[in-house]
């Protein structure tokens, strides 16, 4: 199992330790609960070292971007980012990732761990006749998110980049204690909230992250594993790749039309597919949902519309916020409109699902 | 924490004995390990249950887990508590967060079960894989 740099720290903060892709992680410190309420309410620190970082360099940079997501990267400037989709020519998710445009002819693309050799290599494959450098420098580079409500306050005392005027999905790159970092605003939880990327030893990387969370105890932040990251990720409707977007799902399918641009001047893998599809229409979207019924409905117990079998639950939890269970799932269009219902096979029991508006979660500006 | 007096099996249920019934719940150990829980379904009086049969489920935010029963025999009661108040089982799992209760066919099955001297014995063990 591979560790990460803050490994250290989280046995100091006796985490719960499990195995995530391949990496040593906590799933929680004092309780799943405790830390997604702690993360609504105040603030949580998580390391998310496990997050893939590549870096693409050179004069056709832009284009070789172009050429392999599904948003237009063109939009960016220094200091940008974007959430985009790496799509199979069937127009489909190769992964889910974040474009920052570092300055003109260099961008870092943040992706996920379980997939970091898989799109590495269809990076490099279909990037090939562009003139370009694409690196992974996952290795190198350590990851920590605060999220929440005094997320800008607890940061702030370790960096000198000034955090107010930072708009989110905007970053800026300074000294975080001692360290050249990228901080970016954004985040997997729903919140206001930072996401720090540097590269150091790993007692310095341990060191930053038991110092926030030492220093976190002044805002009643608390470190956070990978329970609440799931838990928080799913309220405000964010995916999961391998759950709720994979590639046998499109982008219009997986109701991320917002991150496709058809006509961005550059023509992309899936754009031919996408652009069929958006014309015939789709037969299938997803969707969130509320449980009726009592019980949870969970990744992979099966769905039944109108009588006929259709699918899985894409992910479910008992949301600890909103103190409710909820869901995502792909349902026939015709089912797919808001206060539809369908059933959940709980077990040997049958739970009533309804169609509800997402983000289940929001908050308040 | 654990309590004197109870019979324990592998699965981390506790069991109290009263005559020719038994009281059903889970360890401290297992609430522990389950965390949050936000959702117990029971199983409906009288129905009858086999040594080793999935008798409830616990929900937790982070998974489902199913609570066997630890002798055969038919449910006389539930505790119906935990339909608004699932926390119970995390508050009190040997007490208020009790979870069936049995009419036990074979006494003698009872035997089978851990006395707190093995169980400590057998949460250590587990504790050092």
């Amino acid at each position: 199992m591979k560790k990460t740099k803050i490994n250290e720290a989280h046995h100091a903060l006796k985490g719960k330790m499990v195995e995530f892709c391949g990496w040593e992680l906590p799933v929680q410190y004092s309780g799943l609960n405790t830390e997604h309420m702690a993360v609504r309410t105040t603030g949580g620190i998580f390391d998310v070292s496990h997050m893939g970082e590549v870096w693409f360099r050179g004069r056709e940079a832009l284009r070789a971007i172009q050429h392999i997501i599904s948003n237009d990267a063109s939009k960016l400037l220094p200091g940008k980012i974007q959430y985009a989709g790496l799509l199979t020519e069937t127009g489909c998710f190769v992964d889910d990732l974040l474009v920052y445009m570092i300055k003109e002819n260099e961008y870092l693309l943040v992706v996920n761990a379980a997939n970091l050799e898989k799109d590495f290599l269809w990076m490099k494959k279909h990037t090939a006749r562009f003139d370009v450098l694409v690196e992974n420098r996952s290795e190198e580079y350590s990851q920590i998110a605060v999220q929440g409500p005094m997320a800008e306050k607890l940061v702030q005392e370790f960096t000198e980049i000034d955090l107010k005027p930072l708009g989110y999905y905007h970053f800026a790159q300074g000294r975080v204690q001692d360290m050249d970092a990228i901080v970016s605003r954004t985040g997997y939880t729903g919140e206001d909230g930072f996401e720090i990327y540097f590269r150091s030893d790993a007692a310095a990387a341990s060191r930053l992250f038991l110092d926030l969370a030492d220093r976190g105890e002044k805002y009643d932040a608390l470190p956070a594993g990978l329970g609440a990251r799931d838990t928080l990720r799913l309220e405000a409707k964010m995916a999961l790749y391998g759950n709720d977007i994979d590639d046998t799902h499109s982008v219009l399918e997986a109701d991320l039309g917002w991150i496709l641009k058809l006509n961005k001047g550059e023509p992309f893998l899936g754009q031919e597919a996408l652009a069929r599809q958006k014309e015939e229409g789709i037969r299938r979207k997803l969707v969130g949902f509320e449980l009726v019924d009592k019980g949870i409905a969970r990744h992979g117990y099966p769905i039944t519309v109108a009588g006929k079998p259709f699918g899985a639950v894409t992910s479910g939890t008992f949301a600890p916020f909103l103190k409710k269970p909820i869901g995502l799932a792909y349902l026939p269009l015709e089912h797919a409109a808001l206060g539809c219902e369908f059933q959940v096979s709980i077990r040997e029991k049958t739970a009533l699902a309804r169609v509800v508006e997402t983000p289940f979660y929001k908050r308040k500006k | 924490m654990v309590k004197e007096n109870l019979l324990y099996s592998k699965d981390h249920e506790w069991v109290l004995r009263e005559g020719n019934a038994v009281t059903v719940g889970i360890t401290d150990y297992a609430q522990h390990e389950l965390g949050d829980v936000v959702f117990v379904d029971l199983p409906a009086v009288g129905k009858g249950l086999k040594k080793g049969d999935p008798a409830a489920n616990i929900e937790s935010v982070k998974a489902v887990s199913d609570v066997y029963s630890p002798v055969t025999g038919k449910v006389s009661d539930v505790n119906a508590k935990l339909g608004d108040h699932p926390e119970l089982v995390n508050q009190d799992p040997f007490g208020d967060g009790w979870i069936f209760k049995l009419s036990v066919d074979q006494v003698s099955e009872l035997d089978e079960l851990m006395d707190l001297k093995k169980y400590e014995e057998y949460l250590k063990g587990i504790a050092g894989e």
